[in-house]
């Protein structure tokens, strides 16, 4: 049977490899050309192998003048906050919504879902006046402080504290627990997975964030890392190869040890919220 | 893990659950600092958006220059070229882009769940386009589909082949195409993939004792155990794609021309260009409805066709 098996095995899997590297080359691409000369981007045929390695695209956007970092660390800075506040007030609101009885809950939660599919398209005009208006406009609190409040967050941390069970809240209860204390010392423990998976999801989606800052961040000195990596194209529209691609693969850096770190936490939050 | 998903999503629960903690207003509290920020940035906004749409507001005006326009927006769209352009292009560029990521991120979903030789590096290989940023991508593949000198050309160049990509108003939207269906089958092949994992083994089982033929298993069991999964991909991708312009202004800004210039980029434009605030906020209503409607009737062809265990 083995004998049989594992040419199968192949049959299948040497396609699928060639169509994989197919799908990688966009990003061998992006890795080659970060290490070459600018006069080597688009060579004919294309040389995949940098000859000579040109490191100093990366010095450049590194420590040069048009360095990435600050950039880089704004877009930790915003991650790091709409991570938290996102996490905090979710938790505490899907816990509510779930587990605790007080007037009105059902009629707000239907509320929630219905802000739920409203593209955040939508809202961006109306965001941009209110942020001008508040003096919050071009300040990373225009892109911090909506990824803190999320309904999508509380709807997932709901979904997750309607499926506990609500005899240890009881048990507790008897025990002389306060609320706070109920929550803090028995459910919240036990949410540690959803919560890492929304934390993933979250720095994800704040660290990809590009129509957001697009259109309520102008001056370059607040520009996150996506709004940063357009900084290499001059104002006719040309990019500096290496640079970009250099800056590139700076920005995906983040992301992608993420994703090795976790990739099962990752794919799970993937596969079971269906969203990004 | 997330216990229920998305396609799933439970009725509120109107009845008295047992257990529940009877506290009046504790559980308001908790809720408290979430519905002050949702109140404050998705609530109001979404208020004025309505608002503001029955308005001829721009913002060059200033705020005094407000006035209540009644319906002369809407009509305005209804005769617009610019409007029903963007939602033709939209509708070349969601009608084709969905249908054949779908399709791809199945055959994927599929031949990933078979035993290969390096299954996961695989997965994460077709995975990886998918949480890489915007411009990250868009800037690659604006150089990949350089015209004259960029790599894709220079492979089909192999086959007398050179297409103008972006530079050319023919080229410019199938080029978002290709790279929206690369960016979003390993999103597909992953969630199928997570589907199959629950399709019925007994089902299969009692099939192979009748013996059925591949094609038969796939017809009979595989795609009715799937089509939960493929309504909720094609929902989800419908918004997705009906929404994006995030690639579209980092790429094309709607060009050459208007050729790229989806609904979304257009309401951006609308709004963000010229700033006509009053008239781009009507756009975004009345598109609003429009996906709404197309992803309720998505909704809707799953009820009574789907297997239910």
């Amino acid at each position: 049977m083995s004998k049989l098996y594992l040419p199968k095995k192949w049959a299948w899997g040497i396609p699928l490899w060639i169509l994989a590297l197919a799908f990688l080359a966009p990003f061998a691409w992006m890795v080659s050309t970060a290490l070459k000369a600018d006069i080597d981007a688009y060579k004919i045929p294309m040389q995949w192998i940098p000859d000579p390695f040109q490191w100093d695209n990366f010095k450049t956007v590194l420590v040069g003048e048009t360095s990435v970092l600050p950039a880089f660390g704004r877009s930790v800075f915003v991650a790091v906050l709409r991570v938290a506040g996102e996490l905090l007030t979710a938790t505490m609101a899907g816990y509510a919504f779930a587990r605790m009885t007080f007037k009105g809950r059902d009629k707000l939660f239907l509320l929630y879902l219905a802000t739920a599919i409203i593209p955040a398209q939508l809202l961006l005009v109306p965001r941009f006046i209110y942020f001008q208006q508040l003096g919050l406009y071009d300040t990373l609190w225009a892109l911090i402080l909506p990824g803190m409040f999320t309904v999508l967050g509380t709807f997932l941390m709901r979904q997750f504290f309607v499926a506990q069970p609500a005899e240890f809240a009881e048990a507790a209860r008897m025990d002389g627990a306060n609320e706070w204390q109920i929550f803090r010392r028995i459910y919240l423990p036990l949410a540690t997975p959803v919560l890492s998976a929304l934390g993933i999801l979250a720095f994800v989606w704040s660290w990809n964030d590009y129509e957001t800052p697009l259109v309520l961040i102008s001056s370059p000195e607040h520009f996150t890392l996506p709004l940063g990596l357009t900084n290499f194209v001059d104002e006719q529209g040309a990019i500096a190869p290496g640079l970009t691609m250099a800056a590139s693969v700076v920005s995906i850096v983040p992301v992608l040890l993420v994703f090795v770190l976790l990739q099962r936490r990752f794919i799970a939050a993937m596969t079971h919220t269906g969203i990004k | 893990m997330v216990s229920a998903t998305v396609t799933a999503a439970p009725a509120v629960r109107t009845e008295k659950q047992p257990g529940i903690s009877p506290r009046g207003w504790i559980g308001f509290l908790f809720i408290a600092p979430n519905l002050l920020g949702v109140v404050a940035f998705t609530l109001i906004p979404l208020i004025s958006v309505i608002l503001l749409a029955f308005t001829d507001w721009n913002l060059v005006s200033g705020f005094g220059g407000i006035s209540f326009a009644g319906l002369d927006n809407f009509v305005a769209i209804a005769k617009d070229p610019g409007f029903w352009n963007a939602v033709g292009l939209t509708f070349v560029y969601v009608g084709v882009s969905v249908p054949l990521t779908v399709v791809l991120g199945l055959a994927l979903g599929i031949a990933l769940n078979r035993p290969l030789p390096g299954r996961a590096i695989l997965r994460a290989i077709f995975f990886l386009p998918y949480i890489v940023n915007t411009v990250a991508i868009g800037m690659t593949w604006l150089m990949l589909m350089n015209p004259k000198a960029g790599l894709v050309n220079q492979v089909l160049g192999a086959f007398g082949l050179e297409p103008g990509w972006f530079a050319s108003s023919h080229w410019a939207l199938p080029a978002l195409i290709v790279m929206a269906v690369w960016g979003g089958v390993g999103y597909c092949s992953l969630i199928y993939l997570s589907a199959l994992q629950d399709a019925p083994k007994q089902l299969y089982e009692a099939a192979d004792i009748d013996g059925a033929g591949m094609w038969a298993k796939f017809r009979t069991i595989t795609w009715p155990s799937l089509l939960p999964t493929t309504i909720f991909l094609l929902v989800m991708l419908i918004i997705g794609a009906s929404q994006g312009f995030g690639l579209i202004a980092l790429i094309t800004a709607g060009g050459p021309g208007d050729a790229t210039t989806t609904i979304s980029y257009y309401m951006y434009q609308t709004g963000f260009q010229f700033y006509r605030f009053g008239y781009a906020s009507a756009i975004g209503l009345v598109t609003f409805a429009g996906v709404l409607v197309l992803t309720l009737l998505t909704w809707r062809a799953q009820r009574g066709r789907a297997l239910h265990e």
